[in-house]
């Protein structure tokens, strides 16, 4: 597998979604600036990073979805081509229209860096079948703007298409959107594309890949991309 | 022109402003009263505490740049180096709270890069008035976002710190920020200008209005009206500084710096003046090459701006091209601004006129140098238990202490920082030091800050050493080795003797412990006049230390880890009640001799329970600070969900005594039944003093004769004093 890491200014857990695809995959990866109008040649994974690329001004990702580099990145995924936008990522393809919806501030105005419970809601994805369905991990969530929200034809499309890939929940594992930690729709925290070849998500699995850290839930999702490729 | 009212609007006093004609042989013109005020407040001269500052130990076989630079810089071993130091930001964190706590964070990330050290972990310690202050929240609210606001977009983890109420910060709150970086032992940079002839270049953001006189505000007390202050506060910008760090990292790897300054305090006067004065040369600057984000400014306002996210540098010959492309592909100015001189002078040039010709070595130099008058503070009597009139029962003082706001969980603020970022925090805040990964491990950095001002005001000797010890003994309560340490100053007016007093007694203890514990300064910062209508504050010599972990996989943990094992603790309890969190908090007194601290004693417990870690004996440690050992039994037993059972204390102790004195030089450890005999001669052979305490099981924490305190209800009322008293509910 080959994967490039884009890099805007003000990007800052680049380094944190190499070291996971590194470890966990031995994969080779490419950063890439984002004044770049390719992408590598036989690119199969493009990672969008976290951090606040071009400081969050104007409106989170806004600037970033506009960057030279995004053209490659939507034709990558026309193509079909993998790409995983966590967190400042997911923001930058909600903005890009790779994905639907829109990030807002934290229902409660405050950044949120914690452990989070996530439902895996289908493991029939690329980025998700190395999980059992219905599984509950913990990632750690890092956020001010995590609050997705999308109109309600919209959600309703996504629910009924079944692209809420990842889903808050509480420690009894059920969902409750009235105490969902950012205040997220329908206890949404990431979805997929309609060709399930692009992932949005808000919490960081590449933080959650080493037991000296934390938890390791975040392995299987990196393992489950580089099987899917492998296969492919 | 200059007028005695001109002068003391500049903060400088009738007798410093002779010195100044008295040195340059003419009156100043209104620029150079700039520079001078700029170069000789008490903020950047040390004019009150460098005397003092001298007697602190800097050295030792692995401190490669003590005091005196933008970092101290220490030897981690397999060639790296860890460069850190804390700095406060608490007069304009008092005036606006959001944008003040954020560029001191940002202050103090830019000092460790500038030395050519990559972030990798920053701490705060924050003390803030009574919460029923009516500025007390705002503060808190603004202080916290500002932190977060600020090193979370630049992509740093905040790892750990500590946060104090007390009414004494009513008026003026104190935020010191820390931070620690990495880099290559071999590839230190420095301020000192080396070359005449030299460009000197301007990178960053461009210069504005904001914070002039920023350096002399936070050398005065504060009156009514302190937040017509405002506009001295500097504006923040985490955006350009994360551009600027990846941009000075890679002009500097690229072989292209000779030398290089932050602009901080008095921006560019100081940078310029210390680079050229450093490196024994001139410096001349042409401001109409300024980057400039107004029009119209004039060279006092250039010369005395701290807009934030700016660097000085001296760029290596021929390699300008190189450095300016590498600057702008991170889209940030870059202008040539000057140049070094072999004639000693520092000149300031604007629109065809010279602004300023001053001596460059004697602005540093001649600054004036205090001995001010002090007067010891009068020694307490030790507190006897048997005097006091105790009607708290042992379970409800420890709910009320854990319930308070000193001891009361800070989860609600350290969730607001990102210190996972990066991928390396192994251990993350609530522990006793925070411990993060050097690059892939096996090695790990562990870190703490600390001070207990009940204790400096009521003997700053022992207070100071006591700040000391604590922050070596969390260090050491993790398994690492301490190696240096940094100090935030924070005191009052040093004018009355009484305050001056406590800075010289602090500055005796600290020196006197960091000498014994082989600990020594690596830098540091001194922030005085933290007064408003006359009254100081509590006086608090933050310690920030930095050790070394050889093996993270052998990293102790303060959580109970399984039932059935043994608490034991290390050290001896008397039961010393002078000056505890239990006086203060429960019978409402902050009276009598702190504890003492003996030094070498501290070291013999530490290496001790050092080296019970290292050789896995011990399963969980804590050391035992204010609030005691119950409070410190409270704290592992919540951060586990295991409970206790724990013994009747001794007969010849009185048992709230035992339970919430804080003598000094102790550590709780759990060992497994297997292991209990070993420890035992192992203690015996060092001559540590050690007791078993109770056994670890159940949900509750028992003591004989006592009502059960059951563990959930107890965490409980910890993490929710907070969350409530900040009107967030219980999310």
């Amino acid at each position: 597998m080959k994967a490039a890491v884009l890099l805007f200014p003000g990007s800052n857990r680049e380094g944190d979604v190499a070291h996971a695809l590194k470890t966990v995959t031995g994969t080779q990866l490419a950063i890439v600036w984002h004044a770049e109008t390719e992408l590598p040649a036989g690119t199969d994974l493009v990672v969008l990073p976290g951090g606040f690329s071009y400081g969050d001004y104007l409106r989170c990702g806004a600037i970033a979805a506009r960057a030279a580099i995004m053209e490659a990145v939507r034709a990558h995924a026309a193509r079909g081509g993998l790409v995983l936008g966590i967190c400042n990522g997911f923001q930058i393809l909600c903005e890009s229209g790779l994905l639907p919806g829109v990030l807002v501030r934290n229902a409660r105005l405050r950044f949120i860096c914690r452990e989070a419970l996530l439902k895996v809601e289908r493991n029939d994805t690329p980025f998700t079948r190395r999980y059992g369905k219905g599984a509950v991990v913990r990632f750690p969530v890092a956020h001010g703007e995590g609050n997705y929200t999308a109109d309600a034809e919209t959600l309703a499309r996504l629910e009924g298409d079944g692209r809420v890939v990842f889903r808050y929940v509480m420690a009894d594992g059920k969902r409750d959107d009235t105490q969902v930690l950012n205040g997220a729709a329908n206890s949404i925290a990431g979805i997929v594309s309609e060709k399930l070849n692009v992932l949005g998500l808000m919490p960081h699995p590449e933080n959650h890949v080493d037991p000296l850290i934390g938890p390791t839930d975040g392995r299987a999702l990196f393992e489950s991309i580089a099987g899917m490729l492998e296969k492919a | 022109m200059i007028t005695p009212e001109l002068v003391a609007e500049h903060g400088l006093k009738p007798d410093e402003y002779e010195r100044i004609l008295k040195l340059i042989g003419r009156e100043p013109s209104f620029t150079e009263l700039g520079i001078f005020s700029a170069m000789w407040n008490e903020h950047c001269s040390y004019k009150s505490s460098r005397l003092h500052l001298r007697g602190l130990p800097t050295k030792a076989p692995w401190v490669i740049q003590g005091p005196g630079e933008n970092a101290g810089v220490i030897d981690i071993g397999d060639g790296l180096a860890a460069v850190f130091k804390m700095e406060s930001h608490n007069h304009p964190s008092y005036i606006e709270p959001y944008q003040g706590a954020g560029t001191g964070v940002g202050g103090i990330l830019r000092d460790v890069f500038t030395m050519g050290a990559r972030p990798i972990a920053a701490l705060n310690a924050l003390r803030f008035g009574d919460p029923a202050h009516p500025r007390t929240k705002h503060l808190v609210a603004g202080v916290v976002a500002g932190i977060g606001g600020y090193g979370n977009s630049f992509g740093v983890p905040t790892v750990g710190g500590l946060v104090g109420f007390h009414t004494r910060y009513d008026g003026n709150c104190l935020v010191n920020a820390m931070a620690v970086g990495l880099a290559d032992a071999d590839k230190i940079f420095y301020a000192k200008a080396t070359g005449v002839g030299l460009p000197v270049v301007y990178l960053g953001s461009k210069t504005g209005r904001d914070g002039i006189h920023g350096a002399s505000m936070a050398s005065a007390e504060f009156g009514e009206g302190a937040e017509e202050k405002r506009p001295t506060v500097q504006v923040g910008d985490p955006f350009a500084e994360k551009l600027l760090l990846e941009a000075c990292l890679e002009i500097m790897e690229a072989g292209c710096v000779v030398a290089i300054q932050d602009m901080g305090a008095a921006g560019l006067t100081c940078s310029a003046v210390e680079m050229g004065a450093k490196g024994d040369l001139g410096i001349e600057l042409d401001l109409d090459k300024l980057p400039c984000r107004e029009a119209g400014m004039s060279a006092y306002e250039m010369m005395l701006s701290e807009s934030q996210e700016r660097m000085l540098m001296v760029i290596a010959p021929g390699k300008e091209e190189q450095a300016e492309a590498i600057f702008r592909k991170w889209g940030l100015d870059f202008a040539i601004v000057g140049h070094t001189t072999d004639n000693l002078r520092f000149v300031v040039k604007h629109k065809g006129e010279v602004k300023a010709d001053l001596p460059i070595k004697e602005l540093g130099d001649e600054a004036p140098l205090y001995h001010r008058p002090w007067v010891e503070t009068p020694k307490q009597q030790r507190i006897d238990p048997a005097s006091l009139e105790i009607t708290a029962t042992i379970p409800g003082a420890l709910e009320r202490l854990i319930g308070s706001p000193d001891f009361a969980s800070k989860r609600w603020i350290w969730e607001q920082y990102d210190h996972l970022i990066l991928n390396n925090t192994v251990q993350r805040p609530g522990g006793d030091a925070a411990v993060v990964r050097v690059q892939d491990g096996p090695k790990g950095l562990a870190m703490a800050c600390d001070v207990t001002p009940r204790y400096c005001e009521a003997d700053p000797f022992e207070g100071g050493k006591q700040a000391v010890a604590e922050v070596w003994r969390n260090i050491t309560a993790v398994g690492a080795t301490p190696l240096a340490l940094t100090d935030n100053l924070n005191f009052g007016n040093p004018e009355k003797p009484e305050i001056m007093g406590q800075l010289v007694g602090c500055l005796r203890g600290i020196g006197a412990a960091a000498k014994d514990l082989d600990f020594p300064v690596v830098s540091g910062n001194v922030s005085l006049y933290n007064e408003t209508n006359g009254r100081g504050i509590l006086p608090t010599p933050t310690i920030g230390g930095v050790g070394v972990l050889a093996d993270i996989e052998k990293m102790a943990t303060l959580a109970f880890k399984d039932s059935g094992e043994i608490i034991l603790v290390v050290g001896e309890t008397t039961g010393w009640l002078g000056q505890s969190a239990f006086l203060s908090e429960i019978l409402d007194r902050e009276e009598g001799a702190p504890p003492p601290v003996d030094l070498a004693v501290e070291r013999k417990h530490g290496d001790f329970v050092r080296e019970l870690i290292a050789d896995g004996l011990v399963t969980a440690v804590h050391d035992v600070s204010d609030g005691g050992l119950l409070v410190a039994l409270a704290e592992m037993a919540m951060a586990s969900g295991i409970g206790a059972s724990l013994l009747a204390p001794p007969a010849d102790v009185n048992p709230h005594a035992f339970w919430f004195g804080e003598d000094q030089a102790r550590y709780l450890v759990t060992v497994t039944g297997g292991e209990k005999a070993t420890v035992f001669k192992r203690a015996e052979s060092a001559g540590v003093p050690i007791a078993k305490l109770g056994s670890t099981g159940g949900d509750k924490l028992t003591i004989p004769g006592e009502r059960p305190i059951v563990i959930d209800a107890l965490r409980e009322r910890s993490e929710s004093w907070l969350p409530i008293y900040m009107g967030a509910g219980m999310m």
